[in-house]
């Protein structure tokens, strides 16, 4: 497999989209009220049962939709900011910018923002993360050294989390308290199609910012004055991919919580086919993460224990061994 | 198309010092000039400061009547090509797409390297003698393989000059000249090129023309006999040197001035 789809992006391309076709129709049949494939197209076209069509179109379509817009997003900052800091350790989640959001997210609720206006959380949380994605800047953009980011990651992820512990402290209701629980665990269950229409365009306009950078992210393989020599506005591309991952993670996050590790998973994996260009891992890092969390959410659905699987536990299960195995990978860049 | 690159006046200060002072030379297209000095003298500074990454509080770097600072990001691209010292590279690239980087000032964001992009890749990659390894990761070279990619990069961008920073520093003395008969030729060709070195024997032997800095300043520049007088080694280097003729002008430094 590896084999046959290596150094060909646009062959890689067509198979993530493919899984993503298989993964999206496994989530449309699997749950508490399982369809087979044809019952899950005839719901979807309107044909038969009323019933179905309804868990289709209500309840399965928008938890999709959002999980793809989800999963492109983390996949696609993941690159995006790895290429952009020189480290296959950052990913929206361990360098806590969807911590951040998820802060944003729960003052929001906290000050019952949330009631005066529906954008109150998205904004909140895309406010979130842009502090913590210039945090990060500040402390890693000069020094590429695996170990620098990970400890700005640390400190900006504890702190986000200390904010949130201490916000669901003061946390008036149980019923509050179980909603910013939700942040913190992540989670696709019971979304909408406002729920989407909430965050879609912000999760847009941050890929719309984001578009066109990899061939600056190339140039940064080379370190900062080559690329500046080679014409690339660094001020400027640090700017796009900054602004562009707080608006898309931030409103990914007011949508589905905090899921970590998706960003941190996908280019590691399409490394492994197309290698290490940064160009070349945007796309494919997108696509695959669509497929990821979508597989990731039908797993969410698995009867294990009393209640539900959470989203963002399963990814972390998925990633943060992953990611320990990376940290033993570089760990001689870390002396 | 045979403009020098005019360096006029440049002065640059980091934190309240004076690191470079009314610094000015010319780097005529066709010739190879070796700028040297102490450490702390203020080369790298120098390069950095023409190419645009340390701002100058005075001075103006020109290409006949153009500011290259007035230029476009890609035509100052197309015209100033780098060799930064130590040359990192932070992924474990092929040496061919490695290489491929040189073409990025050629691409708008959305293109992909055309077949004027793959041959000027080939060149370069020929001319440094690494196009055999092109598949290989750039972390799995040797030093001096890893040196002729790297230049073979700054090649691959077809500049009108070449501003390499130390790019010998770290190389045995085989490659260190095979990389200064690559610059030679280069400059042959017709390019400009600014070397930045340590070893001043050799610099009296590639280089047409010298320019040295010592505290700040241009403290002689012309044809390298007439910079390297014994006197001026003495202020800006504090060694003496033995010196001898065998078809070519030799120079070593032997002993540091009492």
């Amino acid at each position: 497999m590896t084999a046959i789809l290596k150094n060909k992006p646009w062959a890689l391309n067509a198979v993530l989209l493919l899984l993503l076709l298989v993964a999206a129709l496994m989530s449309g049949m699997f749950g508490q009220v399982t369809l087979s494939p044809a019952e899950f197209v005839a719901a979807l076209m309107g044909d038969g049962n009323q019933g179905l069509s309804i868990i289709v179109w209500e309840l399965r379509l928008p938890r999709i939709l959002i999980g793809m817009l989800a999963g492109a997003t983390l996949g696609y900052t993941g690159a995006a900011l790895q290429g952009l800091l020189r480290n296959p350790l950052a990913d929206p989640g361990v360098i806590g910018v969807s911590a951040s959001a998820g802060l944003g997210a729960v003052i929001a609720i906290y000050l019952g923002l949330a009631a005066v206006s529906a954008f109150a959380i998205p904004l909140m949380a895309m406010a979130g993360a842009l502090v913590a994605t210039l945090i990060l800047m500040t402390l890693a953009s000069r020094d590429s050294s695996v170990l620098t980011l990970i400890l700005a990651g640390i400190g900006i992820s504890s702190l986000a989390t200390a904010g949130i512990s201490l916000v669901m402290n003061f946390a008036a209701s149980p019923m509050s308290l179980q909603d910013m629980v939700l942040w913190m665990l992540g989670s696709l269950e019971n979304r909408t199609y406002s729920d989407l229409m909430l965050a879609g365009p912000f999760i847009l306009i941050g890929w719309a910012v984001m578009i066109g950078v990899g061939q600056g992210l190339n140039a940064l393989s080379l370190g900062s004055d080559t690329a500046h020599s080679l014409g690339i506005n660094i001020k400027y591309l640090r700017w796009r991919v900054v602004l562009g991952t707080a608006l898309s993670v931030g409103a990914t996050v007011s949508v589905c919580g905090a899921v970590g590790f998706v960003g941190l998973v996908v280019p590691h994996i399409v490394r492994a086919f197309i290698g290490y260009e940064p160009r070349a891992l945007l796309l494919p890092s997108a696509i695959a993460g669509a497929v990821l969390l979508t597989l990731a959410d039908i797993l969410t659905r698995l009867p294990i224990g009393h209640g539900q699987l959470r989203l963002g536990v399963v990814m972390a299960i998925i990633g943060a061994p992953l990611f320990i195995h990376i940290i033993f990978k570089t760990r001689e860049s870390m002396r | 198309m045979s403009t020098p690159l005019q360096i006029a006046g440049l002065s640059v200060s980091l934190g309240g010092n004076s690191i470079l002072k009314e610094v000015s030379f010319t780097l005529p297209r066709g010739e190879i000039v070796g700028l040297i000095g102490p450490n702390g003298a203020g080369k790298s500074t120098a390069i950095k400061s023409i190419l645009g990454l340390v701002d100058s509080e005075a001075g103006a770097v020109r290409v006949g009547d153009t500011g290259v600072s007035d230029m476009e990001s890609r035509t100052r691209a197309k015209t100033l090509a780098y060799v930064p010292q130590g040359a990192p590279v932070h992924w474990p690239l092929t040496a061919e797409r490695t290489v491929a980087l040189g073409r990025v000032p050629h691409l708008t964001p959305w293109q992909t390297l055309g077949p004027a992009d793959e041959a000027a890749i080939r060149d370069a990659m020929e001319q440094t003698d690494c196009w055999d390894f092109r598949d290989r990761l750039v972390t799995t070279l040797s030093g001096g393989e890893r040196a002729r990619v790297l230049l073979a990069r700054t090649l691959a961008v077809g500049a009108d000059f070449i501003l390499a920073d130390e790019p010998i520093a770290a190389l045995d003395p085989m490659h260190q000249l095979q990389v200064m008969d690559i610059l030679k030729a280069e400059a042959e060709a017709g390019t400009g090129v600014l070397v930045v070195m340590h070893d001043l024997g050799l610099a009296m032997r590639t280089c047409d023309k010298l320019v040295l800095l010592h505290g700040a300043s241009v403290l002689a520049s012309g044809a390298p006999t007439e910079v390297l007088t014994d006197a001026n080694l003495k202020l800006a280097f504090g060694v003496e040197v033995s010196r001898w003729q065998d078809g070519t002008n030799f120079l070593v430094p032997c002993a540091v001035v009492k």
